[in-house]
């Protein structure tokens, strides 16, 4: 079978990744890798780049003149200030989507749409059930990357209504680390301290990057499966426990001055305001169904995958040689003093 | 994830009881690996006899009584640097609601175990009626003003019952909005009180711990103690039922005297957006000090389960077994209360 496929947001890390992923399939005719900036590096052979925003009316075109029969939409970007503004990230997430949406239901040859969403579809918030399963209600994130995500997740799924012929598969993907993959986490990561809200300690899930792309080429040429699926690595990771492992130093905030600090990330980090609220309350996706229906797990837990990405991208401050050589100072103080206490009143010490 | 699944140190400490710590290869902590290598290769477990009680680190073997051997307080130092440099490093592992065991075990538990054993004489009965393995729900009675009652309960299964269990009980949403408190309340075994996390709870093979009176328990007058209140709108039942495990009752007594609750001021409750602000005979009045609980003599008695499972999952559609069943688990707690009330005699006994 011969596949042709669309890729939306082809120029950004995780597109080129997949493209170049998908290029290498045999049963991969042609692969269109659609994004308005030029990816940085030549492409392979089979595909074929249109650099196109997805709110041009040339993207219909390129949509219906290809002949595709899949399209992977990358989804919603979470960075404000790379998009220019809230409002053009807006247009982008939001209205590119809806014009994606539309050139794809006049695409005769389409049979599957995958979309990559975010687990910021859940919020975050101290209510929130433990661990998120994709059928649970959940409130609807207000503002921001979350209610964008909501949002595309939305036409998706009146797309999917609309065209019953299309297998959709809706993947929410929790933070991607890895050692090449930058987004606001891993530049808030990359900080020289860690601000943390005061006297919490939100649990995190994290995705390694090559597992984002092995997920989404699942998703694309594996057996087509119908459905919403998150995908993370195993277990959690607390933000505390990140904080360590990064070896940064935390710098915790009282709460009422978390918002100025938040802007300051804005700045910094590229942070939307409301992913303040993930680093208070943190949140946790179940990963079974994705598991047992979409036949996909991750090689790597969430532990690993920031363990792989604190390893390769940053300069810990406070490295395991540092403390393993104050455990064994301190023992040996401790050691001393007691020789020295036992040396006055009983005459013992040291075998 | 779960704590039956981790090795457990097959050594035993000074006190005479299982270590706690994590197992390493040999089946040793780090800290009873060194302490028996140390005492010499006769001291240690026969290598023919490797069994579950090791005899080297029992109070006779102390530092004690052999002058050549370290001072106790060394192999206590040297537990507390290792634990420091584990949290210090982030090698420990939570599992999806937050629990920390390395957390509980090292430092929550110990800090808790003089109040259970000395201050206020905890005597945990029953606790044969709590399966070794498995789910079950553990419901019990809410007094207090604080909910000490749910901690000693937790301890009392933690640290008496045979097969160690952790109670991972469900707890109200103000404790996860509250900053330092929100990051105890998980690590510490809670979840937030929802049916989702419950049912997941239960699905693993979890103890799940409610207390259904929840404020309305916790915040009632001196005057009204070891009254029952309404036990909720019998979520919990529900829940049990769904799931099939069986309920078993705990009844807590000594727990309505540690803050003896004379008023509630509820402007002041409402300004600080908390459910009830208490007046006891020491708080607000002595500040801080105020807050020191009285120690009154507790007495913890689980009951006999009671099994759902032959309901089937269609009983939870029919509010008469619901209200029959939330009934009778209310009326064993009060009556079994009321009883160890009355058998305890003094406050302070």
């Amino acid at each position: 079978m011969d596949r042709r496929i669309l890729v939306t947001g082809a120029a950004r890390s995780t597109g080129r990744r997949l493209v170049s992923s998908l290029a290498e399939e045999p049963e991969v005719a042609a692969v269109v890798a659609v994004d308005d900036r030029k990816p940085p590096e030549p492409l392979p052979a089979k595909v074929q780049f249109v650099g196109v925003d997805l709110r041009s009316p040339a993207l219909v075109r390129a949509v219906q003149s290809t002949g595709i029969d899949t399209c992977v939409h990358l989804g919603a970007t979470a960075e404000p200030l790379a998009a220019g503004g809230r409002p053009t990230m807006k247009e982008r997430n939001v209205l590119g989507t809806m014009q994606l949406l539309a050139a794809a239901y006049h695409a005769p040859d389409l049979r599957r749409l995958v979309l990559k969403s975010t687990t910021a579809v859940y919020g975050a918030a101290p209510g929130d059930p433990a661990v998120w399963t994709e059928a649970m209600p959940h409130e609807t994130p207000r503002h921001g990357f979350g209610k964008d995500a909501i949002e595309v997740e939305d036409y998706v799924r009146s797309f999917d209504r609309r065209r019953p012929d299309v297998t959709v598969t809706v993947l929410r993907l929790a933070n991607q680390v890895g050692p090449t993959v930058d987004n606001p986490l891993t530049r808030y990561f990359e900080l020289p301290v860690c601000p943390t809200v005061f006297g919490f300690d939100p649990r995190l899930q994290f995705l390694h990057e090559q597992d984002t792309v092995r997920a989404l080429r699942q998703a694309t040429i594996g057996q087509p499966v119908h459905g919403t699926f998150n995908v993370a690595g195993q277990g959690v990771v607390l933000l505390s426990q990140a904080i360590r492992i990064a070896g940064k130093p935390p710098l915790p905030i009282p709460e009422p001055l978390v918002g100025s600090v938040a802007e300051l990330l804005r700045r910094t980090v590229d942070f939307s305001p409301e992913q303040v609220g993930f680093l208070q309350y943190g949140r946790v996706a179940d990963t079974a169904a994705a598991c047992e229906q979409l036949g996909f797990s991750p090689k790597w837990s969430s532990r690993q995958a920031f363990e792989d990405f604190a390893a390769t991208r940053l300069r810990k401050l406070i490295t395991e040689e540092q403390v393993a050589r104050l455990e064994r100072e301190s023992l040996a103080a401790l050691r001393r003093a007691a020789d020295w206490l036992g040396g006055g009143t009983a005459g013992g010490g040291r075998p | 994830m779960t704590a039956g699944e981790r090795r457990r140190c097959r050594a035993l400490t000074a006190r005479g009881e299982r270590c706690r710590n994590p197992a390493g290869p040999e089946g040793l902590c780090a800290v009873h690996r060194r302490r028996l290598a140390a005492a010499g290769p006769g001291a240690g477990p026969a290598p023919g006899a490797a069994g579950p009680s090791p005899r080297a680190a029992e109070p006779g073997s102390e530092a004690a009584a052999d002058p050549g051997a370290p001072p106790a307080f060394l192999g206590w130092a040297e537990e507390a640097l290792e634990f420091l440099r584990r949290r210090l490093l982030g090698e420990y592992s939570v599992d999806e609601f937050g629990y920390d065991p390395d957390l509980v075990e090292h430092v929550l538990a110990p800090l808790l175990r003089p109040l259970y054993r000395h201050w206020w004489r905890v005597e945990a009965r029953g606790l044969e009626h709590v399966p070794d393995e498995g789910p079950a729900l553990v419901v019990g009675n809410h007094a207090g003003t604080l909910p000490f009652d749910a901690l000693m309960v937790t301890l009392a299964l933690f640290d008496e019952h045979p097969a160690h269990r952790t109670l991972r009980t469900l707890a109200a949403d103000l404790a996860f909005t509250l900053p330092v408190v929100a990051p105890l309340a998980r690590k510490s075994g809670n979840t937030l009180a929802c049916a989702e996390d419950a049912e997941r709870l239960l699905a693993a093979g979890e103890l799940v711990g409610v207390f259904p009176e929840g404020y309305k328990g916790l915040g009632k007058p001196y005057r009204d103690r070891y009254r029952l209140q309404r036990f909720g709108r019998g979520g919990f039942v529900g829940l049990a039922l769904r799931t099939g495990v069986p309920i078993v009752p705990v009844a807590v007594v000594g727990s309505e005297e540690i803050y003896p609750m004379l008023a509630n001021l509820r402007r002041v409750a409402r300004l600080l957006g908390v459910p009830y602000f208490p007046v006891t005979p020491t708080f607000p009045a002595l500040g801080p000090l105020g807050a020191i609980p009285l120690p009154s003599k507790w007495v913890i008695e689980f009951c006999p389960p009671i099994p759902t499972a032959d309901h089937g999952r269609d009983a939870m559609l029919d509010p008469m077994v619901v209200f029959d069943l939330t009934d009778q688990v209310r009326d064993t707690i009060q009556q079994t209360v009321h009883r160890n009330f009355v058998a305890r005699g003094g406050v302070f006994a």
